[in-house]
């Protein structure tokens, strides 16, 4: 096994699938020579050739297309978009386009694409980079949304995203791209979407999260632990379409108190869907009014603002306390 | 200039022909070489669209179908450009072209489902190569580029044509389709078929560009500016995008002037409102069915009883395609749920279940 960055991870993940499947095609702005403006695909070019990992003009429209055109011929595009805020530009490819082919074509043809994309805040990026919309991917019928929070469940999770034959949003926070190392084994392995995984167990309050907000949960925990020995259970979802509301709601029922936390603004999203949905399925179990940790509603913010918007360790901790004492 | 072969015209800015609308050829060196046989097969697939048009619509008047575009004056735009490609070509079409998509494989009766939003209607069978009919303007072009770059990976002959209008040349995806065809030299063929509006909009308010043609010399690809009212402009330019495709020299854009007789869609649009008779009455007289007929005619190779025969067979399939249509089972939200993914995941397997118990009261 090997010490690995996530960034490093997510490019081995890449590497494998090369490999393994000559239908797989790595694409995207800078990708080639330059491997990507975070270095994801670098060396994939020199190693696979021009024909397999290529540079594509600057057009997130026409990458979109060209991936779901190629994915109806048989291929098994892996498409970056260079930066998440840029996805408007080629919302229409995933949205209307890549999601709706087995529909429009009564079966006869799906859309295995995998969209990657760097995004997510705390590393003061210019405007329209760090945007977390993945609440408006998860509105979006026949869509897979991916998001790893360490680099053994990147690679693994980008593994099943491109073997997956539906369109996947495989979305990677940048904050964790460099920031710690994990063991990864080499070669392949698969971990399977729309499967949480419960990165701590606890009795008296689950904290449901994804991707770098993972990591502020867990220090919060650890706080309100040390501070008045209540047990925390974490919940890292890594994909958050489809949910894997069954152990969100096995969980609710063992602690009867939960927190949902995350980077994106507060209004309807992940947060707002989880906790409707443990509405519908486990309200008797409830001893508090389940709360969202979030930003607030407003666009992101200028680098400056950028450390008070987004949820922090405290922040958590205070919702925490609020559940519990309820 | 080098890298845009051919925009094929005059000085004068005048379209490719090479029947004039008496039916006389105007350009015999360029005429494409094709059997009495082909010739008639042609004339017939026009002359049985002109009558599946008429049938389309007063079907939709009567409440019988749903959304549809008409084509009429358009045939030999969609007639010739189909019939130059093989079958293993493939179809990106945009929603007025449901006859090349027939043409090319796509059973009519499904036609009609999709124009009723029956899930049926887009269940392309197996070894038909074509794409549902695309509504968002211009997408189609990029998927084009997607679709050819797959062919050119695997070596194959074959090439991606994608249908829109002279609207859609104004989407970025048009220009964006064009650019990825050009620098990654794709067998691509960007057919635009400018019918003078998009729904109300006339084309000189659309661009201020001379043409379509020329928008393709920024993207460093080949073009054509045809009389799309000429099947044989059609057929010919056609035939030489493809092989320039096949051939490895990259995409071609071809404009064909044409002109649609009806209104943008049957959902209500009313043409006088921005355009006038005699435009229409000028137009017709260019229309591609007379003009082909006359060059048959002058070959004997048509009559008025092939002309009846026609019209006869296709009133025929048009009434067995509508009662095919008619006897699908009516479609179901499970089905629907059905094919959002691959395997269901376990909250959409909850909705189904909840429409099963619905649907079998
Ligand atoms: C992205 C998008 N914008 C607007 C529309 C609405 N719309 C449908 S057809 C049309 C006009 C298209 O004109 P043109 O491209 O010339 O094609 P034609 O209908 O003349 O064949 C418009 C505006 C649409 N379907 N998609």
């Amino acid at each position: 096994m090997a010490q690995m960055t996530m960034v490093q991870a997510i490019t081995d993940a890449m590497r494998v699938e090369l490999k393994r499947d000559e239908t797989v095609l790595v694409f995207g702005e800078d990708v080639g020579k330059n491997g990507g403006v975070f270095r994801a695909t670098e060396g994939l070019q020199s190693e696979f050739g021009e024909q397999r990992v290529f540079d594509t003009p600057l057009a997130e429209s026409g990458i979109g297309g060209l991936a779901v055109g190629l994915s109806i011929n048989g291929f098994r595009p892996v498409a970056e978009i260079q930066f998440f805020g840029f996805v408007f530009e080629t919302f229409d490819a995933i949205a209307s386009q890549a999601t709706r082919m087995r529909y429009r074509s009564g079966g006869r043809f799906h859309s295995p694409v995998t969209f990657r994309s760097p995004f997510g805040g705390g590393v003061k990026t210019p405007e329209l980079h760090a945007d977390s919309l993945e609440g408006l991917m998860l509105q979006t019928p026949g869509l897979k949304v991916v998001i790893p929070s360490n680099p053994y469940d990147a690679k693994g999770l980008l593994i099943s995203a491109i073997r997956d034959n539906d369109p996947v949003v495989f979305l990677e926070h940048m904050k964790l791209y460099r920031s710690f190392r994990q063991e990864v084994p080499e070669g392949d392995y698969a971990i399977p979407l729309g499967k949480a995984n419960v990165v701590k167990e606890g009795t008296d309050v689950t904290i449901i999260t994804y991707g770098a907000m993972v990591h502020t949960s867990l220090k919060a925990a650890e706080e309100i632990e040390k501070a008045r020995g209540a047990k925390v259970e974490v919940i890292d979802l890594r994909t958050i379409s489809p949910l894997d509301i069954d152990t969100i709601v096995e969980s609710v029922k063992k602690t009867n108190r939960a927190i949902v936390v995350q980077e994106a603004q507060k209004t309807s999203g992940v947060a707002a869907e989880i906790i409707t949905q443990i509405n519908e399925r486990a309200i008797l179990h409830l001893e508090a009014p389940v709360l969202r940790i979030t930003a607030p509603d407003t666009v992101y913010p200028f680098a400056q603002a950028e450390d008070v918007w987004l949820p922090d360790v405290k922040r958590v901790v205070d919702g925490l306390t609020q559940v519990l004492d309820f | 200039m080098s890298v845009t072969t051919a925009v094929e015209q005059t000085e004068n800015n005048a379209p490719l022909q090479i029947l004039a609308p008496d039916g006389t050829v105007v350009r015999p060196d360029l005429m494409p070489n094709l059997s009495d046989d082909e010739l008639r097969e042609l004339m017939r697939k026009m002359v049985f669209t002109r009558v599946w048009d008429q049938r389309a619509i007063s079907l939709n008047r009567q409440g019988r179908l749903g959304f549809y575009a008409p084509v009429a004056g358009q045939e030999a735009s969609m007639i010739g450009s189909e019939g130059a490609l093989s079958k293993e070509d493939f179809i990106l079409p945009s929603y007025r072209d449901i006859p090349q998509m027939v043409w090319h494989g796509f059973p009519m009766h499904q036609a009609f489902l999709y124009s009723r939003g029956h899930i049926e209607g887009g269940r392309i069978p197996e070894g038909v190569n074509v794409l549902m009919p695309q509504i968002i303007i211009a997408a189609q072009c990029t998927q084009a580029t997607g679709v050819a770059m797959g062919y050119k990976l695997r070596g194959e002959k074959r090439v991606a044509i994608n249908y829109f209008g002279d609207g859609a040349t104004s989407q970025g995806d048009f220009y964006e389709g064009m650019n990825y065809a050009g620098v990654y030299k794709l067998p691509v063929i960007f057919f635009s078929q400018n019918n003078g509006y998009a729904i109300s909009l006339p084309f000189e308010k659309q661009t201020a560009s001379e043409n379509i043609a020329v928008k393709a010399v920024a993207a460093g690809i080949a073009s054509e500016r045809i009389d799309g009212m000429d099947i044989m402009a059609v057929y010919y330019a056609v035939l030489k995008a493809k092989e320039r495709g096949v051939n490895g020299e990259g995409a071609t854009l071809i404009e064909a002037m044409t002109y649609r007789y009806g209104p943008h869609t049957m959902a209500g649009d009313d043409p006088t409102r921005y355009r006038t008779g005699e435009e229409q009455s000028e137009w017709e007289l260019r229309d591609p069915l007379i003009r082909f007929r006359k060059f048959l005619e002058a070959k004997g190779l048509w009559n008025e009883k092939d002309e009846e025969a026609v019209i006869e067979e296709a009133k025929k399939a048009v009434a067995d395609a509508i009662k095919k249509a008619d006897e699908a089972p009516k479609m179901k939200v499970s089905e629907l749920i059905d094919c959002m993914f691959e395997t269901l995941p376990p909250s959409l397997e909850e909705q189904k279940a909840e429409y099963l118990a619905k649907e079998s009261k």
